[in-house]
């Protein structure tokens, strides 16, 4: 019996590293640029199909492919903030949000258009492959999209601890008059910032692909679960997103095993609602000044 | 509403009678596929109101508003399948309970001081916790769905909300022309000045001696008895539910769409959103199909890209800016 | 719109001869309804969530015209998507009425099939269910709607009755069972039948414990442990499509091996993406279905048919919801043949006294009951071998023999 809970557990800390890993880019555009990001899960959707592409077309694995994609993804963050998000910074969440949720609406029927409504597998030669470790039996792919995830997230920080323009980036969220002030380019870090949101969330769709099939239809789940472990974990935290995807992951895995599979995320709204009342800055945010 | 009335000049005030005027017999000229499609204009100009009065002048953003037109449609309807208790009756608790599930999340939410997004989190929680909920229901059919019964012999029974395409367009007719005149009155009470104080700079509201939670509270209870109606409607439409239809995060979305592009804290703002959207979206079908594209989904990214030109263009919506282009409005000193 | 080249001559005919009678008879109400050819409105989710499942129906429809014009029908389809959206479905089917569609097909969902019914009631339009089991739709009172689809009640009591087959027919028993379903509108719905028909199927088996999962779960590890550690040798699976491929993932990553996996009539199984997804390991799942009928001549006609106009799709994959699609529209085909006008209410009398003998799916001739449900249809047991489902019982429709228990997932191929 012992052995079926440690394998609940740490099935949960698997897939929430991957949950936190989803939920840093929008961490960084939320934090950083006070932009309500409601394409976020698509951005992700769409980074699964490139990975699948890339797999199917060339056999280049998710974990390498991961690389590219979010370069791309940058990229195209940098572009999107410089030419058409720019001008809604600062503006109130509701035209933010419908203007993101058009641009969610074109992602997800694009994708639908391309590549049709069935679920695309990637099919890697190690999917159903699984470790033994005494009574434990863990997944090949969970473990190496976790270690990815670890390895995303300490890029990340080390960035933003140790670079000028992480620093800055920094800076620009503690205190944007004061940021500006003392002549840092906004308007360039914020678009640098947008870039790194979508680069997580490239990479992230990447390694879901080693775990999960590309289907149009998933991106309002992972929209709903980014803003969800963001809230839990703390605006502004990397590590808070990481603890709180950890958490909904085990939660979850735990609620599934105890209770009924199909209240899991029932559980995940609960914790949302509960830390919003209770410490509304997130379990490891600071609280506002 | 006399103000409002008075605000606007001749050419303002002749073209909402004559869009009234217009409405009220358009069945004698609509086929009935454009009859179901004014119904459905309708009924979203009725709860983008109301989501209106919570959003644009009190300034409190809701992402689950789809929870109150489920609670009002599951309420009435398994009153009605259960026990036999019409709609005119069983929109009492129907909208007690909804407003009960609103009071929760207004307390929840103000009195913790959650705001801007972090509330429209709360409301979503909410949503799809009982979405998750209800599926596990099975007094409503859980995630099977509940049925109402379609009986033809009770087909002329208004009072049970069993009638024809007309009967429905013209309750959501009436539904939409009170929610209008309901926003109107309220947009010029002292409730109304309230909102805007709140929604424009809290502190300040507070500093002026406004009980800024009670107003609030007042927003929400509003906002979510009114949207319970809605959903009444929505199940003696359709005559079915299901928790996944209707408590959906989509179907919020869908809801608040008109209210922002027509133009949010107006009057007659969602009443021009729905009325653009909705048509848009059937116009794509028709458009995308006569172009001959025969690929689905191509009628979303036409709409989505609409939806994106709209807000770039017009931020504030399409309302304030129509008005002032067409000159509705007195110009003010 | 689409409409089939086929059926296009006779139609210009038609025009040409209704003009020249109107001439004659100044009546054109009375010409419209002496119509050659019925024109069907076929609506479907073929974007929005029930994409995957209103695309495969689809493809049925784009084969239907010319089996049934070689049968001696004529009909002119209009494909309608609705986004899987019920507001759409109801005003969408409302303009294709609107636009001169005599009859109505649709809709795969249930939800969107009632708002359909309403509209159809309303203008006196027969419709033609392909795929719906909620067993309401015929519960409600529609006198313009008929059901050529198994209730939930019917696919467990078949699926059920069908197991048992199977056990007689390899000599394997099953200690016992554990029942897994997506908790979505249909999964319910079989789990309320499963629980209701179990007991009195008087299985030979217990049940251990029924699981319901969301199907919006991003992977099913929690779930399958669960089963894993009630070790049952046969799991009953209630499955949409991409669900069931994260079970069977599951369970091959966690080394659990039943002697079978059994649907008493899901989907889920047998789409393309299943086989895709999971290669040989897709191999030796069983589903008890109203299936194809391989033997009958309609079925290698639609079979022929379908491979013209969905070159890059499978028919054996796609016949399930294909198959049910072409018959709900030879239903309206037949019906009007017989009636010899698409006026609603007379049109509606003939397709409630279809009788069809040859058609494409298992089970007897086509008829309909007095609330337009067909009782006759009857399921198979079909399991997939080499990616590719095949019907193994009963033997009078069998083309294989059913493997059970299943090989090992370890060293397929």
């Amino acid at each position: 019996m012992l052995s079926i809970w440690l394998n609940v557990v740490v099935q949960g800390i698997l897939t929430g590293l991957l949950y936190g890993l989803m939920a840093l880019g929008l961490s960084a555009i939320f934090g950083v640029v006070r932009l309500v990001n409601f394409a976020h899960g698509e951005f992700a959707v769409v980074a699964m199909y490139a990975a699948f592409v890339l797999f199917r077309a060339w056999g280049v694995d998710p974990l390498v492919a991961m690389l590219p994609i979010a370069l791309v993804f940058f990229v195209v963050g940098f572009a999107l903030q410089r030419t058409l998000i720019n001008s809604f910074v600062g503006r109130p969440d509701h035209e933010q949000f419908i203007l993101l949720v058009g641009l969610a609406i074109v992602l997800v029927n694009a994708v639908l258009i391309v590549f049709g409504p069935d679920a695309q597998p990637a099919n890697l030669p190690y999917a159903f492959d699984s470790y033994m470790i005494g009574p434990l039996l863990i997944d090949k792919v969970r473990v190496y999209a976790a270690v990815a995830a670890l390895a995303v997230c300490a890029a990340l920080f080390g960035f933003f601890r140790f670079t000028r323009t992480g620093t800055a980036i920094r800076a620009c969220a503690d205190n944007l008059v004061g940021a500006a002030v003392i002549g840092l380019d906004v308007r360039r870090l914020y678009a640098i910032t947008f870039g790194i949101g979508l680069a997580c969330v490239g990479a992230a769709g990447s390694l879901m692909v080693t775990i999960a099939d590309a289907v149009p239809s998933l991106g309002p789940a992972y929209t709903l679960l980014a803003f969800t472990i963001v809230i839990i974990g703390g605006l502004g935290s990397m590590a808070g997103a990481l603890v709180a995807g950890l958490l909904i992951g085990v939660s979850e895995a735990l609620a599934g095993f105890l209770i009924a599979p199909s209240m899991k995320s029932m559980f995940s709204f609960a914790l949302l609602i509960a830390v919003l009342v209770l410490r509304p800055q997130g379990l490891l945010g600071k609280k506002p000044a | 509403m006399i103000s409002l009335w008075r605000d606007m000049n001749r050419r303002g005030q002749v073209t909402v009678a004559l869009a009234f005027v217009l409405l009220l017999f358009a069945p004698v000229a609509a086929t009935r596929y454009v009859l179901s499609v004014l119904t459905l204009i309708l009924y979203f100009v009725y709860v983008g109101q109301a989501w209106n009065l919570m959003m644009g002048y009190a300034g409190q953003l809701s992402l689950g508003h789809a929870l109150y037109v489920g609670l009002g449609g599951y309420v009435s309807a398994a009153l009605w399948v259960h026990f036999g208790i019409g709609p005119w009756l069983g929109v009492f608790p129907a909208v007690g309970i909804a407003a009960a599930f609103g009071a929760a999340i207004g307390w929840l939410g103000f009195r913790f001081g959650i705001e801007g997004v972090y509330f429209a989190l709360l409301t979503i929680a909410f949503a799809e916790f009982t979405r998750i909920g209800f599926d596990h229901i099975g007094f409503v059919g859980g995630a099977g769905g509940l049925f109402i019964p379609y009986e033809q012999s009770r087909l002329g029974e208004w009072w049970n909300l069993r009638g024809s395409q007309l009967f429905f367009y013209y309750l959501a007719f009436c539904l939409a022309v009170l929610a209008v005149l309901l926003t109107a009155l309220l947009a010029r009470s002292r409730l109304g000045y309230q909102w805007l104080a709140i929604r424009e700079d809290e502190t300040a509201a507070r500093a002026l001696g406004i009980d800024v939670f009670w107003a609030k509270m007042k927003a929400v209870l509003i906002s979510s008895s009114m949207t319970a109606i809605g959903g009444v409607f929505y199940a003696f439409y359709y005559n079915s539910l299901f928790p996944a239809q209707l408590f959906d995060m989509s179907r919020s979305i869908e809801l608040i769409l008109g209210p922002i592009v027509g133009g949010l804290g107006t009057v007659f703002g969602p009443v021009v959103g729905a009325f653009i959207l909705t048509p848009v979206g059937e116009l794509l079908i028709s458009l995308t199909e006569k172009a001959g594209i025969n690929a689905p989904g191509a009628k979303a990214i036409f709409f989505g890209l609409i939806l994106m030109t709209i807000i770039y263009l017009v931020p504030t919506g399409v309302w304030p800016w129509l008005s002032q282009r067409l000159g509705f409005t007195r110009r003010r000193s | 719109m689409r409409f089939d080249n086929r059926t296009r001559p006779s139609r210009r005919q038609v025009l040409a001869g209704s003009a020249a009678a109107a001439a004659a008879l100044a009546a054109p109400a009375v010409v419209r309804a002496q119509a050659k050819t019925i024109k069907i409105a076929v609506v479907l989710p073929r974007s929005g969530l029930f994409a995957a499942a209103g695309q495969s129906c689809h493809r049925g429809a784009l084969a239907a015209p010319k089996v049934l014009a070689d049968l001696g029908y004529a009909v002119e389809l209009v494909h309608v998507d609705f986004e899987s959206n019920v507001d759409v479905a109801r005003t969408q089917t409302e303009r294709a009425i609107a636009d001169g569609a005599q009859a109505v097909v649709g809709a795969f969902e249930s939800g969107a099939t009632l708002a359909m019914a309403q509209v159809c009631e309303q203008r006196q339009v027969p419709l033609s269910i392909n795929i719906a089991s909620v067993p309401q739709l015929t519960e409600q009172g529609y006198k313009y709607l008929v059901r050529n689809f198994q209730t939930n009640a019917q696919l467990v009591s078949g699926g059920l009755e069908l197991i048992k087959v199977l056990m007689g027919a390899t000599g394997v028993q099953f200690k016992n069972a554990v029942f897994v379903h997506a908790n979505d509108t249909f999964g319910t719905a079989q789990r309320a039948a499963m629980d209701r028909l179990f007991p009195a199927a008087q299985m030979p088996f217990p049940l251990l414990e029924s699981i319901a999962y969301d199907p919006k779960a991003q992977d099913l590890a929690v779930e399958v442990t669960k089963i894993r550690a009630l070790a049952p040798e046969l799991v009953l699976v209630t499955t949409r499509s991409s669900d069931a491929i994260k079970l069977v993932r599951d369970m091959v990553r966690q080394r659990f091996e039943p002697k079978a996996i059994i649907s008493p009539g899901s989907p889920g199984l047998y789409d393309e993406e299943f086989y895709q997804a999971l290669g040989p390991l897709s191999d030796f799942h069983l589903f008890n279905l109203p299936w194809a009928n391989p033997k009958s001549a309609v079925t290698q006609a639609l079979a022929a048919s379908y491979k013209v106009a969905n070159p890059t799709n499978r028919f054996e994959v796609d016949c399930f919801n294909a198959g049910f699609t072409f018959e709900a529209i030879m239903v309206v085909a037949d019906a009007f043949k017989r009636a010899g006008t698409a006026d609603g209410p007379t049109l509606m009398k003939a397709v409630k006294a279809t009788d069809i003998a040859e058609h494409v799916m298992t089970g007897g001739p086509i008829r309909f009951d007095e609330k337009g449900q067909n009782n006759n249809i009857q399921a198979a047991v079909v399991q997939n071998r080499n990616r590719t489902p095949t019907v193994v019982l009963p033997p009078d429709v069998a083309v294989a023999a059913p493997v059970v228990p299943m090989p090992a997932w370890q060293g397929r191929s």
